[in-house]
């Protein structure tokens, strides 16, 4: 990650969007920071975890999103300034305590929550638009435009969301968040913080320190003042802008990443003196006046946003309000088709809604050269699933779940949830995983079919968790199991780090987000307390974990857990050797005709082995193999051979 | 700002390989040296998910005065850096162009696909021929295999910088990617410039 903290004002830096939102919240004087991991976000505390000593700051990662939000509003109402990242499924996780945090208002410091989004669910479960969040709750939304606008205006929500004495919002995407450009860096601030949670006990004056959302009709009514403020303030913001000729034939209303897809199309469809571009910065509340006098610019305006209609109807909802004799421009965007309500946009889809409006015929390259390009990737590329890394532990415990399953015969099942075990849905996973919603979703879909015996259900019924989403959602779900007393297994998949999102602690690994050592939160303990059966199971010990699954299948009380604890084999590898090194010894592997179907390299599916067609056996590529050596227990002719490395 | 010039406004490039390889840090040390010698860069990376051993992808555009999108348009690219060949070609399909230039490692990495038999890798000669045939013009690079010399496959990334720079095709030299390399890789700096001027050379060879 990036040098943040540089005190170099006025030079320029490559950072992700998500560094330029960190380094804009350090430029605010922020005291307090809290998240919980999530592609695309995870960088914006990962980068001020790093310097949060040095900078005299806090960094957490918390147990899960709605802890941090509510955490970062202590700090707020404790006067210092407090920022909650996460991505857009945290914004749901957020929302009940964000919908009475409205109410109540925030602290004499500024609170900002920002949402990364993840358009065409990159790296997510869904691809929610958080945008009418914002609208639904009342909270004053900005989304930048590029890098820089993603530092100026992190550190302008914060005098905003003071001034206006509410939480304020940004939204940005995955490409900005992951996406790299320049920052030209500002002054840090130098002012020490102090914090003191002041009390009133002056009963004419009780609003600003009782944090309470009621009276709710009241507090409702203040909260909308609040967001006339935050409109009028909008009309002049520098964040909204246009660009183009006086009188364009089409006039493009986009924010975002959209907005950098949009100046790619007209340069590269050279419309620059026919098409202009109202740049929007400050989404909700819309500028209306602002709005409203670009609107006459042209006859045709386009709407290029990336998933929810949510510019293109605010919009409509203003023309709507034009006097009935008004000139109202053709609209296009979603509602007309030319843009779609799915999946993330790029400069092509936007050329495409351009030229098809204007009547422009566009080639992207020569057309014999094209056809070429096409017809050979689509005849000899091959696809490149997304798989578990060489000597993944996730690989060896689906291995076991998935002949345990087989060897119990009662066609058992697994439920699961968000994390690198996702993959486990799909051949990486042997195709185990049959249930695959929200953090913790899997636990509790697995307490509902476990209490289903009543109406003749009988398989066997696995939950799987990440040791990192197990602390997150899925306590709650297996005390619920306990009590009820429904019959599943919860498997957490310890592999002692936020693995997906980049090896993040929690608080089973004994260490903090500042790399403090802490009470480590035993999983075991815990679960042993709560009063389930517990096993702790070594994955790559294929047998004893195979039995252990088999042996609690075949046990008729309530829920019950195995933890299957492994070091993730990225972290592992960035401290030890490898433990074996590994070959195939081509006079025992007698491939195709072994009859063993090629166990190894069509099944077990480890990209660590390969299959050298020409001698029809298999190999190791030792260029991706991490020598673990789980392959060589599941070889029937024990081919796979290891040596110490 | 830098007297340094572009040979095209913006220069679009693109790594190209398999998650794992290291794609983001070859474009985060070509990005660097680019802002530092005063350029507006704007890089944007496939990763998250893909990391796990799927495609991956790093645009790279270099301009004077605009900070362009992280998408290079279709069939807009200049340069393609490819560490592995297939995903070479598959970046050609989309963003290649009769005037486009390709650096290639002809090493490949199967998927999974093509180890479990559901889908079919290109015979490696085969594959080099037409990625040659839509380029303007090719280097093949044997970095894995100059690397594991070195020590580690994983050198094969310096390597390629080198070669990238080597070719001339951009306009950053060895003195502005040293600094950024030295302060990526300050543990194995030696053997990573090692690796750079291998690659300089085996580009020029």
């Amino acid at each position: 990650m990036a040098n943040i903290e540089i005190d170099a004002p006025g030079t320029s830096q490559l950072f992700i969007g998500n560094e330029a939102i960190a380094r804009g919240a350090l430029e605010a004087g922020i005291g307090f920071a809290a998240a919980y991991p999530g592609t695309p976000s995870s960088e914006i505390l990962g980068s001020l975890s790093i310097i949060a000593k040095k900078m005299g700051i806090y960094a957490e990662w918390s147990v899960n999103e709605m802890v941090a939000m509510e955490a970062a509003a202590g700090a707020s109402y404790a006067g210092i300034r407090a920022l909650a990242p996460m991505k857009q499924n945290g914004v749901n996780v957020v929302s009940d305590f964000l919908s009475n945090l409205v109410m109540t208002g925030i602290g004499k410091a500024g609170l900002v929550l920002v949402s990364c989004d993840d358009p065409s669910a990159i790296s997510s479960s869904n691809e929610q638009d958080t945008r009418p969040v914002a609208k639904w709750l009342d909270i004053p939304l900005a989304e930048p435009g590029d890098f820089q606008e993603a530092k100026d205006m992190t550190k302008w929500l914060f005098d905003l969301a003071e001034e206006l004495g509410t939480i304020c919002m940004l939204r940005s995407v995955t490409r900005i968040a992951h996406a790299r450009g320049n920052v030209k860096l500002g002054e840090l601030p130098t002012k020490q913080h102090k914090a003191r949670f002041e009390q009133t006990h002056d009963l004419k004056n009780v609003m600003p320190t009782t944090l309470i959302p009621v009276p709710s009709p009241f507090r409702h009514f203040l909260l909308h003042m609040k967001l006339d403020k935050a409109r009028a303030k909008f009309e002049s913001s520098p964040f909204n802008r246009y660009v183009g000729p006086d009188k364009p034939e089409l006039l493009i209303i986009t924010s975002g990443s959209c907005w950098l897809y949009s100046q790619d199309a007209i340069d590269v469809l050279k419309l620059r003196n026919r098409v202009g571009i109202l740049k929007l910065g400050t989404l909700w509340p819309l500028p209306e006046k602002f709005v409203m006098q670009h609107l006459n610019k042209a006859d045709k305006v386009l709407f290029i946003e990336e998933i929810d209609p949510f510019i293109e109807r605010g919009i409509m909802e203003l023309a709507g309000n034009l006097p009935s004799d008004a000139v109202r421009p053709i609209f296009y965007g979603k509602r007309s088709g030319h843009i779609n309500a799915f999946g993330e946009l790029n400069p092509d889809l936007v050329i495409k809604a351009v030229s098809n409006i204007l009547e422009i015929e566009y080639q992207a390259r020569d057309a014999e050269y094209n056809n070429k390009a096409e017809t050979t990737v689509k005849s000899s590329v091959p696809e490149r699933t997304m798989t578990f890394c060489a000597g993944c532990p996730h690989r060896a415990t689906f291995w076991s779940i998935k002949n345990a399953l087989k060897l119990d015969g009662r066609d058992g099942f697994v439920t699961g949830d968000i994390g690198c075990y996702s993959m486990a849905i799909g051949p990486a996973g042997f195709f185990q995983v049959r249930t695959m919603h929200c953090m913790g979703g899997g636990a509790g879909v697995a307490n509902g079919l476990g209490k289903l015996g009543q109406f003749g259900f009988d398989q066997p019924v696995i939950a799987v968790v990440g040791d990192s989403t197990f602390y997150h959602a899925s306590i709650p779900a297996l005390i619920n199991g306990i009590y009820n007393r429904s019959k599943f297994i919860l498997v957490i998949l310890d592999n002692s780090a936020t693995a997906m999102t980049g090896f993040q602690p929690h608080p089973g690994t004994g260490i903090t987000a500042m790399g403090e050592p802490t009470p480590v939160v035993s999983m075991e303990a815990l679960c042993r307390a709560l009063g389930a059966q517990v096993e702790v199971c070594d994955p790559f010990d294929i047998k004893t974990s195979t039995d252990t699954l088999l042996k609690m299948m075949a046990d008729d009380g309530g829920a019950k857990v195995v933890i299957m604890r492994r070091s993730c084999e990225l972290v592992r590898a960035k401290k030890d050797k490898a433990p074996y090194k590994v070959r195939v010894d081509a006079n025992k592997c007698i491939g195709e005709s072994c009859g063993c179907d090629r166990l190894c390299t069509r099944i077990f599916l480890c990209p660590g082995l390969v299959w050298d067609r020409k001698a029809g056996k298999s190999m190791i590529d030792d260029v991706v193999c991490s020598g673990c050596g789980v392959c060589a227990d599941i070889c029937p002719q024990g081919a796979i051979v290891t040596e110490a490395a | 700002m830098t007297k340094k010039q572009l040979t095209k406004d913006p220069l679009n490039l693109i790594i190209t390989g398999v998650g794992g390889q290291g794609n983001v840090m070859i474009s985060l040390i070509i990005g660097n040296a680019f802002v530092r010698d005063g350029f507006l860069v704007t890089v944007g990376e496939t990763y998250g998910a893909s990391q796990r051993g799927g495609p991956v992808m790093s645009h790279l555009r270099i301009s004077k005065n605009t900070q362009y999108s992280p998408f290079i348009p279709n069939g807009c690219a200049d340069i393609i850096l490819g560490m592995e060949p297939v995903e070479t070609l598959r970046m050609l399909g989309k963003y290649g162009n009769p005037k486009v230039i390709t650096i290639i490692n002809p090493r490949p990495i199967y998927s999974i696909d093509v180890t479990g038999g559901q889908a079919q890798y290109p015979e490696l000669e085969e594959l080099i021929q037409t990625i040659k045939e839509l380029s303007s013009k090719t280097w093949l690079i044997n970095a894995t295999e100059e690397a594991q010399k070195m020590g580690s496959h994983m050198f094969a990334n310096a390597i390629l910088i080198g070669a990238l720079i080597g070719s001339g095709v951009l306009p950053l030299t060895r003195k502005s990617i040293e600094p950024v390399l030295r302060e990526t890789f300050p543990k194995e700096i030696e053997t990573n410039l090692a690796a750079l001027d291998k690659g300089i050379k085996l580009v020029k060879s």
